[in-house]
C-alpha cells in the first residue's frame, strides 16, 4: 500500500515537472463535472480540493465495493484501479 | 472594442510568424505557443479555460459567434414550462477574465498547412495547436421537408434559444386534447437520452395543463438510452398518455409536411397538432470546412489527445467527435475538453500526453422529482477506440424507491450549477 502511494505521488510530481503545473492524474479532472472546483458553489456533492487523501481512497473503495450507499459513485468507482484512486486521492489532497 | 480586438490579432501575427519558423517545441523559442478555440460551448469554454489553468503561458483565442452562450442540458424543463430560458444562459465575461481572446465573431475557413484560422472579417489567426469544438450542426433536408423554414412550423428545439421558446409556445397555444408527435433520430445524434426526457417532461406538462392530449414518439430506432427506466416511469406516471412507436412498429418517419404538420412513416401519416421533429445531424460547419470531419459528417479523433485522425496540430472535442463509447453529452464535452487540453500543453512542451481516464454522467428528469442517470468510465482501448471501463459504468437501478429518483433529480440540478459555474462562471 505504502508503495502504490510513493509511487503515485512520484507520478504527481514527475507530471508537475514537465508542464510546471501540478497536472492532475488520470481521471482527476473529470471529477469537477459534478465535485464542485470552486468554493464558492454550494452544491449536495461534496468539494474534493483539500479534503483528507486517506478519506477519498476509503470512499472510493467503499463506493466500489458496494458498502457505502451511492446514486452514481458506485458505477463510477468500479472503473478505476487502486492505484489510479491513490493518485488521484493524493492530487486533489494537494489542491485548493 | 474593435480596434483592440484588430490591434490584438495583429499582435498575435507578428508574434506567432517567428514560432512558425521553429516548429516544436513551441516554448522552446521564448514565445507564448498560440491556441485556438472554435465554438464556445461545454466543450470549447472548458478547453479554452482548462489550457489556461494548465499553462498560463499559453495565449488562447476563443472564437464564439454568439454573446450568450444557451445551455441545452435542461431546456426541455424550459419547454415543458418548469423553467424560463434565462436559466439556461451564460456569457463569456468570467472565461475572458482568465486572460483568454474572446473574439466574437465566427470562423469562416482553416489552412491546415499554414496553420491559421480566418474569421468573418478576414483576418487570419495562427496557432500551433487548433482545437475545433463546434458541436452540431442540422443536417438540413436529410430528412425530405425538413428545412429551415419548416422548423419555423415544426420546431426541432435541438440547439437551445428560440427553437426551445417556439416549441414551448407552441405546447401552450394548443387546445386540450391535441396531438403531440416528437420524431426521434436514428443514432448517431447529440444527447441520447434528450428525445425521452423532453417527452417525459412534455407528457408532464400535458397531464397537468392539457389532459385529454395525446404524446407519440416516432422513432427510427428500436432502442434508446435508459429505455428501461424511462419506460417504467412512463408506465408508472404518464399510462395512456405517451406512446413510443419504435422502427418496428412503423415509427421511422421518412418525410414531413410543416404546412399541415404531418408526420409521414412506412405504415402512415400522423397529423399532430404539435410536431417536434428531432432531425439527423453531423459536426458543425467548420469541422467539414477544416477537413477533419469524416464520410459519416463526425470527426475521428485520437483517443489520448482527442488530435484528428484526418488533420495533424486540429483537435476536436464534444459533440462533433467519433469519442467511442461516450455519448454526446455535455458531462462528456467538459471531460474531453479537460483531457485535450492537458495534451496539448504538454505537446506543445514537447512532452508526450499520459493515457487519459474520462468520465461521463447524465441525468434525465422524468418528471419534476423523477431523476435517473447514466454513467461510464472510458479509456483508450488497444484499437485505438475510447472504450467503457469494463465492470464500470451504467444506469439507475430499476425499481428503485420513489426518494432515489427524487435525489438524482436534486442531483440533476446540482450537476448543472456546478458545470456551467466551471465552464462560464
Amino acid at each position: 500500500m505504502r508503495r502504490v502511494v510513493a509511487a503515485a505521488i512520484g507520478f504527481v510530481s514527475i507530471a508537475a515537472a514537465v508542464t510546471a503545473w501540478a497536472e492532475p492524474p488520470a481521471g482527476a479532472a473529470a471529477c469537477s463535472g459534478c465535485h464542485p472546483a470552486s468554493a464558492r458553489m454550494t452544491s449536495p456533492v461534496p468539494r474534493l480540493a483539500g479534503l483528507d487523501r486517506a478519506a477519498i481512497v476509503r470512499a472510493m473503495q467503499d463506493f466500489r465495493s458496494g458498502t457505502r450507499a451511492a446514486t452514481v459513485m458506485d458505477r463510477i468507482a468500479k472503473g478505476f484501479t487502486d492505484a489510479e484512486i491513490q493518485a488521484i486521492a493524493a492530487w486533489y489532497a494537494t489542491q485548493r | 472594442m474593435k480596434a483592440g480586438r484588430r490591434e490584438f490579432l495583429k499582435l498575435g501575427v507578428a508574434a506567432t510568424a517567428s514560432v512558425a519558423l521553429f516548429p516544436v517545441p513551441a516554448f522552446a523559442q521564448g514565445a507564448a505557443p498560440r491556441v485556438v478555440v472554435v465554438g464556445g460551448g461545454f466543450a470549447g469554454a472548458s478547453c479554452a479555460r482548462a489550457l489556461r489553468q494548465a499553462d498560463p503561458r499559453i495565449a488562447v483565442t476563443l472564437v464564439e459567434a454568439n454573446a450568450t452562450f444557451t445551455a441545452c442540458p435542461f431546456s426541455n424543463a424550459v419547454i415543458g414550462g418548469l423553467r424560463e430560458l434565462s436559466a439556461q444562459q451564460f456569457t463569456y465575461e468570467r472565461v475572458a477574465a482568465d486572460g483568454i481572446a474572446v473574439a466574437r465573431t465566427t470562423a469562416t475557413a482553416v489552412d491546415a498547412a499554414a496553420r491559421s484560422v480566418t474569421l468573418a472579417d478576414g483576418a487570419r489567426v495562427p496557432y500551433d495547436r487548433l482545437v475545433l469544438a463546434p458541436g452540431i450542426e442540422i443536417r438540413w433536408g436529410a430528412l425530405p421537408g425538413y428545412d429551415e423554414a419548416a422548423a419555423a412550423h415544426m420546431p426541432h428545439a435541438w440547439r437551445a434559444g428560440e427553437q426551445t421558446v417556439l416549441l414551448r409556445q407552441q405546447l401552450e397555444a394548443m387546445p386540450d386534447g391535441g396531438l403531440v408527435v416528437i420524431s426521434a433520430p436514428a443514432n448517431p445524434f447529440r444527447c441520447p437520452p434528450g428525445p425521452y426526457e423532453r417527452a417525459s417532461l412534455i407528457a408532464h406538462y400535458l397531464k397537468t395543463k392539457k389532459p385529454k392530449s395525446k404524446l407519440m414518439i416516432l422513432d427510427a430506432k428500436d432502442a434508446f438510452s435508459k429505455q428501461r427506466l424511462f419506460q417504467a416511469a412512463w408506465a408508472e406516471l404518464y399510462p395512456g398518455l405517451l406512446e413510443w412507436v419504435p422502427l418496428s412498429k412503423g415509427g421511422n418517419v421518412t418525410s414531413v409536411d410543416a404546412a399541415t404538420r404531418t408526420l409521414v412513416t412506412d405504415f402512415g401519416r400522423h397529423q399532430a397538432k404539435v410536431a417536434n421533429v428531432i432531425p439527423p445531424q453531423k459536426a458543425g460547419r467548420i469541422a467539414d470546412v477544416a477537413g477533419v470531419a469524416d464520410g459519416s459528417g463526425w470527426c475521428p479523433i485520437d483517443p489520448v489527445t482527442f488530435e484528428s485522425k484526418l488533420q495533424p496540430r486540429i483537435h476536436v472535442i464534444g459533440d462533433a467527435a467519433i469519442a467511442g463509447a461516450m455519448p454526446k453529452s455535455a458531462f462528456a464535452a467538459n471531460s474531453q475538453a479537460k483531457t485535450c487540453a492537458a495534451a496539448v500543453a504538454r505537446l506543445l512542451a514537447g512532452a508526450t500526453p499520459s493515457a487519459p481516464k474520462l468520465i461521463n454522467t447524465c441525468y434525465s428528469l422524468v418528471a419534476p422529482d423523477y431523476g435517473i442517470s447514466v454513467a461510464g468510465v472510458y479509456q483508450p482501448s488497444p484499437s485505438g477506440q475510447l472504450a467503457e471501463v469494463a465492470g464500470s459504468g451504467g444506469v439507475s437501478p430499476a425499481g428503485a424507491p420513489r426518494a432515489t429518483r427524487a435525489a438524482e433529480a436534486l442531483l440533476a440540478e446540482a450537476w448543472f450549477r456546478t458545470i456551467t459555474d466551471e465552464t462560464f462562471g
